[in-house]
């Protein structure tokens, strides 16, 4: 078994906020869907989301505050898996809500140190 | 005569653990089985005693004088006392008669609750650790904890000794664990506290009131860590809670002959309101602080049970816990009921894709779930899983629940 990081990215500023209610449908499907791969005992870590608030730092001291928002394909998050190869990985990206609302999972191979 | 062969048993079961844990904390616990020795022997003389003379006027009063004398008596007679008991005394050697053995309820108390994270000590595996509990905590004997395992004496004996010899060469002190240490120590208790209720709740043995014994006991002895300031944490109160809802179904969940009666088929009129209410209150005061242990999410998912109206909260409310106890710790039951759970909030479609990703193909269970959920969808699927899990069944009790759904399906396609 090895392990993947998936990367969520998503274009934040375009997903329109929804009602608490739809809110809370929102985080039921990523439940179940994390859920559901920590049910195969493949999930390593179900990671965190990421806050809007960062700073990015440049050779010679540049520090420019992110308006990550604005970026399209922002990374909104990160979970660790465990699977056999990149297309068990892959396929378990697909079950992901996030492309409901046109973001997209990154998939990479973990290499230990 | 009579009382008295009534009395003993009782006795054992109340006064054999204390004396052994304080006698115990007195020789060390490398000395475990001359506080044993010593506590049988009293028990022993008692029922010669009482079965001529009668009861004394206060048993228990009795039980201690003669087990602290015995105690004496073997300090006196031997070595033990210049390496154990010298030290601490401020003279010599004619001070044994001063000597006191503590057997007040505040001594007793703290000797068990030191005993029990002696036991739960992680030099040894928590089924020896089981089996030590049910020995020198609950005073059972070797052929009943035999009988809880579903095993002989001789393997009881066995597990029992190694693991004596394990703690006295890691040298085990009956001691709290330091401050530092106390909460990882206290997990590894409430592990073994939780497996010894499982042991007595799910065991396929037909004993059933020794099967509820084990399971009183499991709380009882949590008990003991609620009552001290030190050990009353929130995960304890959770543990307890959990036990308490299980607990509420004892009279309902099985039948006169020891058979299970599955949880859609139990009497809920027999379900203990009492123990549901303690239930609660429990996991109310669990419910502080900012760590969540498996035992706050199994809680919770035994108090939706307690429901028994089929609702789409109760089952959403259940998947979610489920969703979160399998990201805290994995296991294949609790995949299995996670998606059991999935199959009523979300839909039997949904909930066989995901049963099919589990890759639990050995377990009898998995089988049994997925001939559940393609029951109705598709029968020839059904039968093949149930037919599977009947294969991999071990017990009678599961065998008959399963033949029980594969001649349902059978009527169901005849109609």
């Amino acid at each position: 078994m090895k392990e993947f990081l998936f990367v969520f990215r998503n274009d934040y500023q375009a997903v329109p906020k929804g009602s608490p209610e739809e809110m809370q449908a929102e985080t039921k499907k990523w439940m179940d869907w994390i859920g559901g791969i920590a049910a195969q005992n493949k999930l390593v870590d179900r990671g965190n989301r990421l806050g809007s608030e960062g700073n990015t730092v440049k050779p010679g001291n540049v520090v420019t505050d992110g308006p990550f928002m604005e970026i399209k394909e922002a990374i909104g998050g990160y979970t660790l898996v465990r699977a056999e190869s990149l297309e068990e990985a892959t396929e378990m990206a697909k079950g992901c809500p996030i492309f409901q609302n046109g973001g997209s999972v990154e998939v990479r191979v973990i290499n230990p140190m | 005569m009579e009382q008295t062969e009534e009395l003993i048993p009782h006795l054992f079961r109340t006064e054999y653990r204390k004396l052994t844990a304080v006698l115990t904390k007195i020789f060390g616990l490398e000395h475990i089985e001359i506080a044993e020795d010593i506590s049988s022997d009293t028990f022993l003389m008692a029922s010669e005693t009482w079965g001529i003379k009668g009861l004394p006027e206060n048993p228990v009063a009795w039980l201690y004088t003669v087990a602290k004398n015995k105690a004496k008596d073997y300090l006196k007679r031997n070595t033990l006392f210049d390496q154990k008991i010298t030290p601490h005394l401020q003279n010599n050697s004619s001070e044994i008669q001063e000597f006191e053995i503590d057997l007040s309820e505040q001594n007793i108390t703290d000797c068990q609750l030191q005993m029990m994270f002696a036991v739960c000590h992680p030099s040894i595996s928590s089924e020896a650790q089981i089996s030590l509990s049910l020995r020198v905590l609950c005073g059972f004997g070797i052929d009943e904890i035999a009988n809880a395992f579903l095993t002989n004496k001789e393997v009881i004996n066995k597990r029992l000794f190694r693991a004596k010899e394990k703690l006295r060469l890691e040298q085990v002190k009956i001691e709290f664990p330091s401050q530092g240490a106390i909460e990882g120590r206290l997990e590894m208790v409430l592990r073994t506290l939780y497996l010894l209720f499982n042991e007595g709740y799910y065991s396929a043995g037909k004993d059933v009131t020794l099967r509820k014994e084990v399971c009183l006991e499991a709380m009882r002895l949590t008990n003991l860590l609620l009552e001290n300031k030190t050990t009353n944490k929130p995960a304890v109160n959770a543990l307890i809670s959990l036990m308490c809802f299980h607990a509420s179904r004892f009279e309902a969940r099985v039948d006169v002959k020891g058979e299970t009666i599955l949880y859609q088929n139990q009497n809920e009129n027999l379900w203990n309101e009492e123990l549901i209410t303690q239930g609660e209150c429990f996991l109310n005061q669990a419910s502080v602080g900012d760590k969540l242990s498996k035992y706050h999410l199994e809680a919770g998912i035994a108090y939706w049970h307690t429901l028994k109206r089929d609702t789409a909260e109760k089952w959403e409310s259940i998947l979610q816990l489920y969703n979160k106890l399998l990201q805290l710790e994995y296991s294949p039951i609790a995949a299995l009921n996670r998606t059991y759970a999935l199959s009523k909030a979300n839909g039997k479609n949904e909930a066989i894709i995901e049963a099919e990703k589990l890759n639990l193909k050995d377990n009898h269970l998995y089988h049994a779930l997925l001939g559940n959920l393609y029951t109705g969808i598709d029968n020839v699927k059904a039968q093949f899983h149930f037919q599977n899990a009947l294969k991999l069944a071990k017990s009678k009790a599961d065998k008959t629940i399963i033949s029980k759904n594969i001649s349902d399906l059978g009527s169901a396609k005849n109609q």
